[in-house]
């Protein structure tokens, strides 16, 4: 962990006005990331993923985000106008998104896609964008680069797109990483190689990467720290390489209900919440 | 029970033909459970769908207590092999109450009795009377899973297809389907062939696992030897070291295997 910290949130709040009344998803998150890789784990429902919307201000319309402090190299993110927002995504904070068939713009050659947003954020010549996009192509190791670059989204796999689309993210060279669930689309094989591409990137450039995802293994064996979320609050944030070690009962459920190769059981022991857990310390 | 021999399916024709099943051979006995395991493309799923016919064109023979499959299943077969999908949200008529899913195969079959069979059907699952006239969008994913294993059961079938069951779940939800999928299985002495990509959850499930890759079983092994980490082929190893974590020295290594 660095002592530099490039984002701090403290008690982050999403709140979503549904027909039904309001929908707290986030209740008061606060953590801190530096150049390292912060896991955030949980199920579905947890908020997760509205806590890496809400720093790039995308949470959905009917969503309300309130903090007492989100702040990312110095810019207040809380107050800041959607100009500076608009700087600052994509540039400095980027997000990869699970699924690439939804992400990648179906009618754009995928090369292009990557050149485009290289060109936007730096203003560089397309000639220039269109050498630096074919690097990053080879960088993701996609081979014959010059042959995927102009392939449209539907013509390549699940792998590659998600390739593309994290060339695409990090063309830019962001600071800081979101990455929402990037390789549950993909096999097992291929997870461990994009992962191994986002390690690099942290590693080689200092960027900081925060990691969404459902699984606790993946990222207790990947990520520095984790965080573990139920429920709209942070239940306990540890050293990964002691997950084993957890403490708090949520996530030392969520451990054993995993099936394990390692450690075979008859009967899975299964997960009793506690509402204890979703009350606030105030 | 089921003995498929030199199983192979094809889609499309001509120079666009795609060899999804190459040459799959396997049997399973009466009262076990086989998985079989793979990455995307590998051809599980496609081996499944030709034994419930979803797919009913394939080559070479797929047995079931003796007897050859044909493309058309009849209605008998149907009763006595039914299947469970991954997808619980897709499986399930949105318009159908819980009592109308599982009311219609008892129609379809005209077995009597459907009342006392739909309310044992839902307490077979761990789920109450008070699921019985709701809507599928009205219950969790794991309680529409259960609905959907309640459904398979509900004609007293021998065989369960198993389709990955549990990949759209959350692991505590995972855990709890794992579980009534091993009682019942106990409890009625049911046979079951699974699909799913996960090892450790076929492991826990199955007592012998084909592994398939590009349409070929690269080799048939025991939960224990694939959890003593001793298979005989490299392919099967690299799964195995993928499926435990992350292991940058590892990735490194990683070859794709043809």
């Amino acid at each position: 962990m660095s002592e530099a910290k490039l984002l701090e949130v403290e008690d982050l709040r999403v709140t979503f006005r549904t027909p039904h009344g309001p929908v707290e998803a986030v209740r008061g998150v606060s953590f801190a990331l530096g150049r390292e890789r912060l896991g955030i784990v949980g199920e579905s429902g947890s908020g997760k993923s509205q806590t890496g919307r809400a720093l790039l201000r995308l949470s959905a319309r009917n969503g309300r985000v309130s903090a007492k402090k989100m702040v990312f190299d110095g810019i207040d993110l809380t107050n800041a106008s959607e100009r500076t927002m608009r700087r600052i995504r994509g540039a400095r904070i980027s997000m990869i998104m699970q699924d690439p068939r939804y992400s990648l713009n179906p009618v754009v050659k995928v090369g292009d896609q990557i050149a485009e947003a290289y060109r936007i954020h730096t203003g560089a010549s397309a000639r220039k964008a269109r050498d630096r996009a074919m690097e990053m192509l080879e960088t993701v190791r996609i081979r014959e680069a010059g042959k995927v670059y102009d392939l449209y989204p539907h013509q390549v796999s699940g792998g590659m797109g998600q390739r593309v689309m994290i060339a695409m993210m990090l063309i830019p060279e962001p600071d800081v990483l979101i990455a929402d669930e990037p390789t549950s689309a993909l096999d097992v094989t291929v997870q461990m190689q994009v992962l191994a591409l986002l390690d690099d990137m942290v590693r080689e450039r200092g960027m900081g990467l925060v990691l969404i995802s459902h699984d606790l293994n993946l990222v207790a064996s990947f990520c520095d720290r984790v965080m573990v979320m139920y429920g709209g609050r942070v239940m306990e944030v540890l050293e990964a390489g002691r997950l084993h070690e957890a403490q708090h009962p949520y996530t030392r459920g969520l451990l054993n209900c995993l099936p394990s190769l390692e450690h075979p059981q008859d009967m899975l022991p299964v997960l009793t919440r506690d509402a204890g857990w979703l009350e606030e310390a105030r | 029970m089921i003995e498929v021999e030199n199983l192979t399916v094809e889609f499309g024709r001509g120079a666009a033909t795609v060899r999804a099943v190459r040459g799959v051979s396997f049997t399973v006995a009466q009262g076990e459970s086989y998985g079989l395991v793979g990455e995307s493309g590998s051809g599980k799923s496609t081996v499944l769908r030709a034994i419930a016919r979803i797919n009913p064109e394939f080559g070479g023979a797929i047995r079931v207590h003796g007897t050859p499959l044909t493309s058309k299943r009849s209605r008998d077969e149907a009763r006595r092999m039914q299947m469970v999908f991954q997808d619980p949200y897709g499986a399930l008529h949105p318009r159908h109450t819980v009592d109308a899913i599982l009311r219609e195969p008892l129609e379809i079959h005209r077995v009597g009795d459907k009342d006392r069979r739909i309310k044992a059907a839902l307490s077979d699952v761990g789920l109450g009377p008070e699921f019985r006239f709701r809507y599928p969008h009205q219950i969790s994913g794991g309680q529409r899973q259960r609905i959907a294993v309640a459904r398979a059961l509900i004609l007293e079938p021998e065989i369960l297809l198993l389709d990955e069951p549990t990949s759209a779940l959350d692991v505590s939800v995972q855990a709890e389907v794992l579980n009534l999928l091993k009682r019942l299985q106990r409890e009625r002495g049911l046979t079951y062939l699974m699909v799913s990509h996960n090892l450790a959850v076929v492991a826990h499930i199955c007592e012998r696992v084909a592994v398939m890759n590009r349409g070929r079983v690269v080799e048939e092994l025991t939960a224990s030897t694939l959890r003593g980490g001793e298979p005989a082929e490299a392919y099967t190893r690299q799964l195995v070291s993928a499926t435990e974590g992350y292991d940058r020295e590892a990735v490194r290594g990683y070859v794709t295997y043809e």
